[in-house]
């Protein structure tokens, strides 16, 4: 169906220029029988992120990714058929009384993980969430005081060189956005509009996509095809952030390289990786390994390399590796507009609401959300109408010839971390031989005391804003928790450094480390967390502590 | 009984006129113009099966104003599908894995007609196609070939009306009836207002669906 690349692009020496369509890169490369410093599994948000500060530190990297290595400008069609070929669609199985919808929803499988086809939504957690038990009373407290992740996540923010407000309305002052907001779309100004009816603030969305020029990315052309993959570039992705500045440094990506298992020596220490690349199945050496595959494929891959000493897995002695899974509740309202709205132009979300992230009285629940304007394209619109509502026929078909006067509202609504959430192995195999992974989620009361007021609220203010006919639909969005990090060796997988309590050199950079969800998109606080993390090892290093 | 017939209001927009401007690059004209010019041939499916699948996409995106080629092909699609096996990344238990789900489920329905109407699902009035169609999104099923493994409503919902509008709304004619601004790379859009439009955007001819929405 889509031109999928089958052999490795990062071999020999180079690596694909990711602003060129079909120019290369000098890439330094590793022997695969000398221990490098770092290997890291996984190339997202976390795993480029401290693949590049660690080699700008001076360590040895080596980052491998399961997906392809690509050049959006050449390889991203606009067709939300052929750009399947950037999700994760091998099966994963999903049950519980709230299954999880995987692949196009939340999985990527690219050199740049998910951020590839993310819909660039960069906020900030509110401060309290860091220490939700005692500031809040529910939840869990985060191993890392919100002041320090405040200093990461302006470091986070220029690398993406995200466009937002002059004054974003919520949480503490902080410095101006690197890049000036971007015009509204019509589907953004609906929620402007109906916040104002109902007095509460709106802003616009503070967006990784440029809106000015930086380097060889041109500012975003408002195509609206952000959620199939970016063909200008104008979306700052881990892929032409981090990974380009890695590979100056001096890392080595290797694309199309799925890992196995990992390696412990007799010390007790992991001693590297099995990866299988180009046909075969290698060995890559190296003196310390992060798994940073996030919340599904990390549990997945400390499970299965389960060995005589760890025989529940790696970094397990708490029996908390794949547990506490989360997600994001991630339910909508739609309405018919009187006006064209056009929703397919502009990134999908341009305003959001986070009233009720920072406003805790009036609720039912614990915990916030955020909702956000809406532009899904056809295919997406029209699967998630029929799976939540199995409408068919012709009424299914004129609905949709209503597409161009569509507005919807959806929240990123935060979910309690339950232990019975989890992520475990099936006894089937992959095309791997590995085990395929069992997810098993289920809303809590209060989830669903939550979702249900978000319901309620972004109906009355789509309503507000003139929209009719509407109605409502229900999903989940985000991955975030499984491998939660802590204080205590007892009831977590790492320390606040992602570091696992067991094995000293294995750690663990990724969403899975999350305790708790927050009410907004992960993908900046698991930016901030990597840049910590980066910092932390090389302090760690200087002080011989490796 | 006559199909209801389809209205939209973008009669003079043809999103393939855009072909050769800056809106399409070339990627995407390549997909584009394999999907139109390579309808796969039945290769998964039994011929059962496959017909089967044919009345079903055309009970569930109905095609009344178009005869012959000018169909928007699905079930052809769906098999060059099942035949790669693509999954989704996603399997609800309890379904079994996509290529026999599709099987099984196909069986099922054919199953529920004979079960119903002593009649093939094909040979149906699409009255009758329509009751089963409901049925299964209403887990009303009757026939016991669905079983414990094979909830009726969860295979119609996620995999037979999720593929069908997957493939249906990949095609460009429908793009043209939704007065979708299709591919837009390198160029994409710079009136983003309400109301507003660029000169290659679909012209609205008149606005009676909404208005039909907007009081209902």
């Amino acid at each position: 169906m889509s031109d999928t690349l089958e052999k490795p692009r990062a071999t020999q020496g180079r690596a694909p220029d990711v602003f060129s369509e079909d120019d290369w890169i000098p890439m330094q490369q590793y022997r695969e029988d000398e221990a490098v410093d770092f290997v890291i599994v996984g190339t997202g948000a976390g795993g480029a992120t401290l693949c590049a500060k660690l080699a700008e530190a001076g360590f040895s990297v080596v980052a491998m990714d399961v997906g392809a290595f690509y050049r959006p400008l050449s390889d991203f069609a606009s067709d939300e058929t052929a750009q399947n070929k950037l999700y994760w669609l091998s099966d994963r199985i999903s049950a519980g009384d709230d299954p999880v919808e995987f692949g196009a929803n939340n999985s990527g499988r690219a050199v740049g993980g998910s951020t590839v086809h993310f819909q660039m939504v960069t906020l900030r957690w509110r401060p309290e969430w860091f220490a939700a038990k005692t500031k809040l009373g529910f939840g869990r407290d985060w191993p890392i005081d919100w002041r320090e992740m405040w200093r990461y996540y302006d470091e986070a923010e220029d690398m993406l060189k995200v466009s937002g407000p002059v004054r974003y309305p919520w949480g503490p002052k902080r410095g101006r956005y690197p890049y000036r907001e971007h015009e509204i779309n019509a589907a953004g100004l609906v929620l402007a509009k109906g916040a104002e009816a109902l007095g509460v603030k709106w802003a616009a969305t503070p967006l990784s996509t440029l809106s000015a020029p930086r380097g060889k990315a041109h500012p975003c052309v408002y195509r609206g095809f952000c959620k199939i993959g970016c063909s200008t570039n104008a979306k700052q992705s881990a892929l032409n952030t981090w990974i380009p500045r890695a590979i100056a440094a001096g890392a080595e990506i290797r694309d199309l390289a799925m890992v196995g298992q990992i390696e412990m020596g007799t010390d007790g220490l992991a001693r590297g990786v099995v990866y299988h690349r180009d046909g075969q199945w290698r060995r890559q050496r190296a003196r310390n390994v992060v798994v940073a595959g996030y919340a599904v494929e990390t549990p997945r891959l400390l499970l299965h390399s389960a060995c005589a000493r760890h025989p529940d897995g790696l970094a397990n002695s708490s029996g908390l590796v794949g547990k506490y899974f989360m997600v994001h509740s991630n339910h909508a309202v739609w309405g018919v507009m009187q006006d064209e709205i056009r929703w397919y132009k502009g990134p999908p979300s341009m305003t959001v609401c986070e009233h009720w992230n920072y406003e805790d009285k009036g609720k039912d629940f614990h915990g916030g959300y955020a909702f956000m304007s809406q532009g899904p394209l056809p295919i997406d619109h029209a699967k998630s109408l029929v799976s939540n509502t199995g409408m068919f026929g012709m009424e299914l078909r004129q609905r949709m010839a209503l597409y161009n006067h569509m507005a919807g509202l959806k929240i990123v609504g935060e979910s309690e971390a339950r232990e019975h959430n989890r992520v475990e192995l099936s006894d089937e195999l992959d095309e791997f031989g590995i085990p395929v992974p069992r997810v098993t989620y289920s809303f809590t009361d209060n989830d669903k005391r939550l979702y249900k007021h978000s319901l309620r609220f972004m109906r009355q203010m789509l309503e507000a804003a003139g929209g009719r006919d509407i109605t409502q639909t229900a999903s989940s969005a985000h991955m975030m928790g499984g491998c939660r990090m802590g204080t205590n060796p007892s009831d977590s997988v790492t320390n606040a450094d992602g570091r696992t309590w067991d094995i000293r050199n294995l750690w663990i950079c990724d969403g899975s480390l999350f305790p708790t969800s927050g009410g907004v998109n992960p993908s900046l606080t698991i930016y901030a967390l990597a840049c910590r993390m980066g910092d932390r090892i090389v302090a760690l290093g200087k002080r011989g502590e490796l | 009984m006559p199909e209801r017939p389809f209205r939209h209001p973008y009669p003079d927009y043809d999103v393939l006129a855009k072909w050769d401007t800056p809106s399409w690059n070339e990627q995407t004209r390549r997909v584009v113009s394999k999907r139109l010019r390579d309808v796969p041939p039945r290769r998964f499916l039994t011929e059962l099966q496959f017909a089967t699948l044919e009345a079903v996409c055309d009970r569930v995106m109905p095609q009344p104003e178009r005869r012959g080629p000018d169909k928007v092909p699905i079930a052809p699609f769906i098999d060059a599908r099942l035949q790669a096996n693509e999954t989704t990344g996603t399997r609800y238990v309890p379904l079994p894995p996509l290529q026999e789900c599709w099987r099984r489920g196909l069986d099922a329905i054919e199953a529920e007609a004979q079960h119903r109407y002593r009649r093939a699902y094909h040979g149906l009035d699409p009255v009758e196609q329509d009751l089963i169609l409901q049925a299964m999104n209403k887990g009303k099923t009757e026939s016991p070939a669905w079983g414990p493994h094979l909830p009726a409503q969860k295979f119609m919902r996620h995999l037979l009306l999720e593929f069908i509008v997957e493939v249906y709304y990949a095609h460009p004619a429908a793009w043209n009836e939704i007065g979708f601004g299709g591919p837009a790379s390198p160029r994409g859009y710079l009136r983003l207002g309400a109301n507003r439009h660029d000169t290659w955007e679909a012209e609205e001819r008149d606005d009676t669906l909404v208005r039909e929405a907007a009081y209902k």
